[in-house]
């Protein structure tokens, strides 16, 4: 933050340049100085990593918001195309990194399409655990961070991280690694489960709606958490629609669309699952679909391991090495825990992308941030900001 | 023998002063008891704070400080020369002199309200008249000590900080005081050891202790949630807020200032809380008459350690509330009951104190009650929801 008062006569700043970010502020002339500008990060406990909110505030009250990122880009597209297709399914787990797995089906998806290869029973099924566990573990903790920005001191987070770390448990046993897995492969998966992981999968299948009972008997009906989040942040059908919001922050607003539902790609279609759909659109709400979202995930999970069949855990023709997909282009999306993740590739025949581009839901979702914070508090500010659930990785590549 | 337990301390200074020349008696006897209270309450300090992370750790599944000493006990002596020997930087714009004095001005009042405070039988440095309006005079000076402290820092956060604190303290003052107005009337003294006194067993057997009356009751749980707010501490860190403003009014302080704002917040805590037992719980008085050989300076620290407990559990489990619902409660809810109870206090008094007392007062202190938590709930506009499912 910027240590620096209008009036002051050591104010260092540099004068704003046209167009930069910088906000003058206290331009009023009849009420000289009677905003505050803040700039909220990039070092702050609550922005969820290297993310700025420029406020300006009255009062208490903002005024204007203005959310800066790009603190975090690395280039991934441009990286992408100049490696090979297989070689930025590591790069895709670093984009939202609570959620590697998913990342790497979207991508997977993808170059599927592009190439035209088929995916075996059991690596379909494996996907669909994969992503439901990963839908399990980031909204848990999406529910306790919104909490710890509400000022929870940390325990409904540390309850989330309990039951995020058996997933996290399992993700590592099967892939080696807990949070940049780098598991799914074109055409299947990498490997195949080692033995007894479908039973220590259901085992954490089967506690997890224990947790969730508790947790949500601590939380949903808490007064203070329903007071600071109902009616705040109101995010409307029509904005949603409009600004492209996907995920749980459209479905909060009442819109149905889930694209499990829509594309039914993968397997999904086989499975037997409720699209919870919110009313108000508020954070209430939002954080509501999170916690009804983990209890479709758990009857996912459960049809699924129950499903799972013996077989080949990838297609024998997916070439690994010497990948040259013909030209065209493909888009590849899933319904990824924070939205829709897209993957838009071109292909010019190759071994590398013409084009690669995501489109991540966290940076989509975060653009609607000032129509729902202006009007409200800083302290709002901070809980609308934990309920879009954003991950900087995704939003800055 | 339980006399000499009872009164060690209090015969231990008598004997030393003894040994002085007479008109240094007074001084010395000031400064020895500044002392040790400053040196129990030092030590107090750093154990509540080993005791605060390592119980909210359980709270969270974690383990919390174990390193240090016996089971990491002594993880406050650590913490204490941490932050001697920490550089202390003071921003380049602040206003150095009133950064510098802030702390300070902040320990010396929050230390000054010890001294009206009856730790056991006999044991409290000044015994003024007018003790309880002491302790609230020295006590509100706080506030004045942190928006010097958020101004100086010339840091917004600070200066939000430092705006919620005056808000939030001005406005839970009021209930603060408020609720104590019953328990001076029914005493018809300000003297907090003649407040203890009144609550002592007496010739029955039973405590008459000002929590076990209904107007009491309401009171000491208003006064314990104003406290809560006076402390800054969760659900009403909003001046801290570290989610939202990063830590208030001390965000620029490091090194042993932030240590004495972390001192002052917890002797702050100590003091409110040993005043609530002081005015509700009994003071150092057994609950019942033939426990009156434990030592009364047991009882009262005993009786300060289960209100600690209470604070560090609330910590641990309640989420922070908003500006505005903080200063609605404080202004449509605590101060009307506060104001109420006033009224309650009389008619307690007229029907004379006893189970009359309890069937008149009783039923009028909950129908207060339940009406003004309606009418706060209400305007909120808060209500479970049901959510419907897609078709499909």
């Amino acid at each position: 933050m910027m240590v620096t008062q209008r009036s002051s006569d050591e104010w260092d700043r540099p004068a704003p340049v046209a167009g930069s970010y910088a906000f003058v502020v206290g331009d009023d002339p009849e009420d000289p100085g009677s905003l505050l500008e803040v700039s909220m990060g990039p070092q702050h406990p609550s922005t969820h990593g290297v993310f700025r909110m420029d406020v300006v505030l009255d009062g208490e009250t903002v005024v204007k918001l203005k959310p800066v990122f790009g603190y975090l880009h690395r280039n991934h597209e441009k990286i992408a195309e100049n490696i090979s297709y297989l070689g930025s399914m590591p790069y895709t787990d670093r984009l939202d990194y609570f959620c590697s797995l998913t990342n790497n089906w979207a991508y997977a998806l993808a170059v599927e399409k592009l190439a035209g290869i088929s995916v075996p029973e059991r690596a379909e099924y494996l996907r669909v655990i994969l992503s439901e566990l990963t839908r399990l573990q980031n909204h848990v903790c999406l529910a306790g961070f919104l909490a710890q920005d509400m000022g929870a001191s940390g325990t409904p987070l540390m309850y989330g991280f309990r039951e995020r770390e058996k997933i996290l448990d399992l993700f590592e046993s099967l892939t080696g690694a807990r949070m940049m897995c780098n598991y799914m492969r074109f055409g299947g998966c990498r490997c195949d489960t080692p033995p007894g992981w479908l039973d220590e999968a259901r085992a954490v299948v089967d506690s997890f709606p224990r947790f969730l009972h508790e947790f949500e008997n601590l939380l949903s009906s808490n007064e203070i958490l329903m007071s600071r989040t109902q009616g705040i942040g109101v995010l409307g059908k029509d904005l949603a629609v409009g600004a492209g919001i996907t995920g749980p922050c459209l479905r909060a607003a009442g819109v149905d669309y889930d694209i499990r539902k829509v594309d039914g790609y993968g397997i999904y279609p086989r499975f037997q699952f409720r699209v919870p759909l919110g009313e108000h659109g508020d954070t209430y709400d939002r954080y509501m679909m999170r916690i009804l979202e983990m209890h479709e995930s758990l009857g996912i999970l459960k049809q699924a391991l129950d499903g799972i069949p013996e077989g080949p855990i990838i297609d024998p023709k997916a070439k690994l090495r010497g990948f040259r997909p013909k030209a065209g282009e493909s888009y590849g999306r899933i319904e990824a825990p924070k939205g829709e993740l897209g993957f838009y590739l071109i292909s010019d025949g190759s071994p590398s992308p013409y084009r690669y581009r995501v489109r991540p839901p966290s940076l989509v979702n975060l653009t609607v941030l000032e129509d729902l914070c202006v009007g409200h508090n800083v302290a709002d500010t901070v809980i609308i900001l934990g309920s879009i659930d954003i991950v900087l990785g995704e939003v800055d590549r | 023998m339980f006399q000499a337990i009872d009164q060690i301390f209090v015969n231990l200074l008598r004997g030393f002063l003894g040994h002085l020349p007479e008109p240094i008696r007074p001084w010395a006897g000031l400064v020895i008891s500044l002392g040790a209270i400053l040196g129990t309450f030092g030590l107090l300090f750093g154990l509540t704070t080993v005791c605060e992370r390592k119980a909210i750790a359980r709270m969270q599944n974690r383990l919390g400080p174990n390193r240090v000493g016996p089971y990491g006990f002594l993880q406050f002596i650590a913490d204490g020369i941490k932050s001697l020997t920490k550089e202390d930087i003071v921003p380049r714009s602040a206003d150095k002199v009133v950064h510098f004095i802030a702390p300070l001005a902040l320990l010396v009042p929050v230390v000054l309200t010890y001294l009206v405070l009856p730790f056991g039988r006999n044991m409290v440095v000044l015994d003024l008249d007018a003790g309880l309006l002491f302790y609230f005079a020295a006590g509100a000076s706080t506030e004045l000590a942190v928006f010097m402290a958020g101004w100086s820092s010339r840091n917004k956060y600070s200066l939000l900080g430092a705006m919620r604190a005056i808000a939030q303290m001005l406005s839970y003052e009021l209930p603060f005081i408020l609720s104590t107005i019953g328990v001076v009337m029914v005493t018809g003294s300000l003297s907090t050891v003649r407040i203890v006194e009144a609550q002592g067993p007496g010739d029955g057997w039973l405590a008459h202790w000002n929590v076990f009356t209904p107007w009491g009751f309401a009171a000491f749980f208003l006064f314990l949630i104003a406290a809560f707010a006076e402390a800054n501490r969760s659900p009403f860190d909003l001046p801290e807020g570290e989610s939202e403003i990063v830590a208030g009014y001390f965000l620029e302080y490091s090194g042993f200032k932030f240590a004495l704002f972390f001192m002052a917040e917890y002797l702050g805590m100590f003091s409110s809380s040993a005043l609530a037992v002081t005015l509700f719980l009994g003071g150092w008085t057994a609950p019942v008459s033939f426990l009156g050989f434990v030592p009364s300076w047991l009882w009262f620290f005993l009786k300060l350690g289960v209100l600690m407990a209470l604070f560090i559990w609330v910590r641990g489990t309640t989420p922070r509330l908003r500006m505005d619902q903080l200063m609605d409660f404080a202004w449509k809810f605590m101060l009307p009951l506060a104001l109420f109870l006033i009224p309650v206090v009389v008619l307690w008094d007229r029907v004379g104190r006893g189970w009359v007392g309890w069937v008149l007062c009783g039923p009028i202190v909950a129908a207060a009650y339940v009406w003004l938590g309606r009418a706060l709930v209400g305007r909120r506009r808060i209500q479970l929801r049901t959510y419907r499912y897609a078709s499909g």
